[in-house]
């Protein structure tokens, strides 16, 4: 696990953007997706037509986006089902019967979750941890919440490889148990993982208390952003919004 | 603001599940001293430098008694901040001491907690990081650096706290020989009071003139360095080990340069 997480690291209009804003675009994106009719296909054309765009200005490869688009497969078999499970009148495709309501619930949880997939993916490979954090920050998340993640960001690694010392002793020692006995032994060495991320998070707390904490975290320095990136970064957003309302309103 | 930089009279601690670590330690450090504290595994060196700036002890809710000064005031729960800005603590697993995201947050942490601000935290931090040679490191995360590097980055964020006192628990330990030298470049030309945890009796003799043997919660031996290593049924009987072929009377120590 590297811990820059999903960076890409090139540079870009989208990469240079401050990361709150970046984050707030995300949010108002993914809830004018949300709040359209599964029918309006038209607007899901838009969407889609608007994330390409952004893809392209943030100049990432367009195999890592769809390498990434993977995490979507569970959503994808759920919604695969759904037309065979769903009751409600019954249409013919491809010499199938199936559910109507079905296909249009498919296509919904198709279309929203790639979309909303997308966007997270072009947030994720343009923003780094830290910066992530600091725009959370700055969204004034609770500073406990932030903290948390800062650890996780900067322990995942220590504890991975803690992890991968533990099985290359298992291993080393001539482990061959299978699957099974692999997960067996993972079992147990979790709960000595768990002992050891306990004790260092003591240890951690000393260092912080020897180094004047008092139960606040200092702000990780950010600088504000200026309106005319509040409108770059929130541009491709509020089209989608006008787009949902247009579909809403207008009934288009 | 007088008196040596740090006095310790009679402390006793036990663990709260009762294990007696300390057994009543008595020594004083005077300013500008540079003192290793020597011992085998277990003697309580650790546990004696965690009372320094009151993480254990009576001053933390603890248990345990005994008298401690830091440059002449006394360890109180109400001086608890300023003594942990002036004792520097330096953690032996750096992992354990870095733990923002990058060089430059970590660094800036304490300085943080101290009231600093803008420009002028910016200023302690870049400073910090010019004493250790890290300057160039500072928005890389720590897991991106070298082990050596990240010891290194360990003693800037204590030394952005400008403490009077620097503590070191094994600042040796798991280090190949150049990041060994390279810490100890930079630990002889920094203007602090040392006190320094170390197994590594070579390191002692070169950057301490004076040692502390501590054994079974005590403190067995106190003297110059050369003379400690140099007297072979004490450090028998203290568990401690010289290096095969090394004579400590054979080699330049930190009385000579001065």
């Amino acid at each position: 696990m590297s811990g820059d997480g999903l960076l890409v690291t090139v540079d870009s209009r989208v990469h240079r953007l401050p990361a709150h804003v970046k984050i707030v675009a995300l949010f108002v994106l993914v809830l004018a997706v949300v709040s359209t009719p599964a029918a309006a296909f038209w607007a899901f054309g838009l969407y889609a037509v608007m994330l390409v765009a952004a893809v392209v200005t943030a100049r990432l490869p367009v195999l890592l986006v769809a390498r990434r688009l993977t995490v979507e497969t569970p959503f994808i078999v759920f919604a695969l089902l759904l037309p065979f499970v769903a009751t409600g009148p019954r249409v013919d495709v491809l010499g199938l019967e199936l559910s109507q309501s079905g296909v249009l619930g498919a296509w919904n949880v198709l279309a929203k979750g790639t979309l909303g997939v997308v966007a997270a993916i072009v947030l994720s490979a343009t923003t780094g941890p830290r910066d992530l954090l600091a725009g959370l920050e700055r969204l004034r998340l609770p500073a406990t919440l932030v903290a948390i993640l800062s650890f996780m960001i900067r322990y995942l690694s220590v504890v991975s490889d803690d992890l991968h010392r533990m099985r290359i002793a298992r291993e080393s020692r001539g482990y061959a148990g299978g699957r099974a006995g692999h997960l067996k032994a993972v079992a147990g060495g979790v709960g000595a993982l768990f002992v050891r991320s306990f004790e260092r998070g003591e240890r951690v707390h000393l260092a912080m208390r020897s180094r004047g904490y008092t139960g606040r975290m200092p702000l990780l320095s950010t600088r504000g952003a200026t309106s005319s990136q509040w409108l770059e970064g929130l541009a491709i957003s509020l089209a989608a919004v006008a787009v949902a309302l247009a579909v809403r309103v207008v009934g288009l | 603001m007088s008196g040596p930089a740090i006095h310790v009279e009679r402390l006793v601690f036990a663990y709260p599940d009762g294990r007696q670590a300390l057994y009543g330690v008595d020594f004083t450090v005077q300013r500008g001293e540079r003192v290793a504290l020597l011992g085998p595994n277990g003697a309580g060196k650790t546990t004696l430098v965690l009372h320094l700036n009151g993480i254990l002890g009576s001053v933390a809710g603890g248990t345990g008694s005994g008298r401690i000064q830091i440059g002449g005031t006394g360890l109180h729960r109400e001086h608890l901040p300023e003594v942990r800005r002036k004792v520097g603590l330096v953690f032996q697993d750096p992992d354990d001491q870095l733990f923002m995201p990058t060089v430059r947050d970590d660094v800036a942490f304490g300085p943080a907690n101290l009231g600093l601000r803008g420009s002028e935290l910016d200023d302690r931090v870049h400073e910090a990081l010019v004493q250790v040679g890290m300057q160039d490191h500072a928005d890389l995360a720590p897991h991106h650096l070298s082990f050596g590097q990240r010891r290194r980055v360990a003693v800037a964020t204590v030394l952005a706290m400008r403490p009077e006192v620097l503590v070191l628990d094994e600042p040796s330990s798991n280090l190949d020989p150049a990041a060994r030298r390279e810490l100890s470049d930079i630990l002889s030309g920094l203007d602090v009071t040392l006190l320094m945890i170390t197994h590594d009796l070579p390191y002692a003799l070169q950057l301490c003139e004076r040692s502390l043997l501590m054994d079974d919660g005590r403190i067995v031996a106190d003297g110059r360095t050369r003379d400690l290593l140099g007297d072979a049924d004490l450090m028998a009987a203290h568990r401690l080990e010289l290096p095969y072929g090394f004579d400590p009377l054979s080699v330049p120590g930190p009385e000579r340069k001065g």
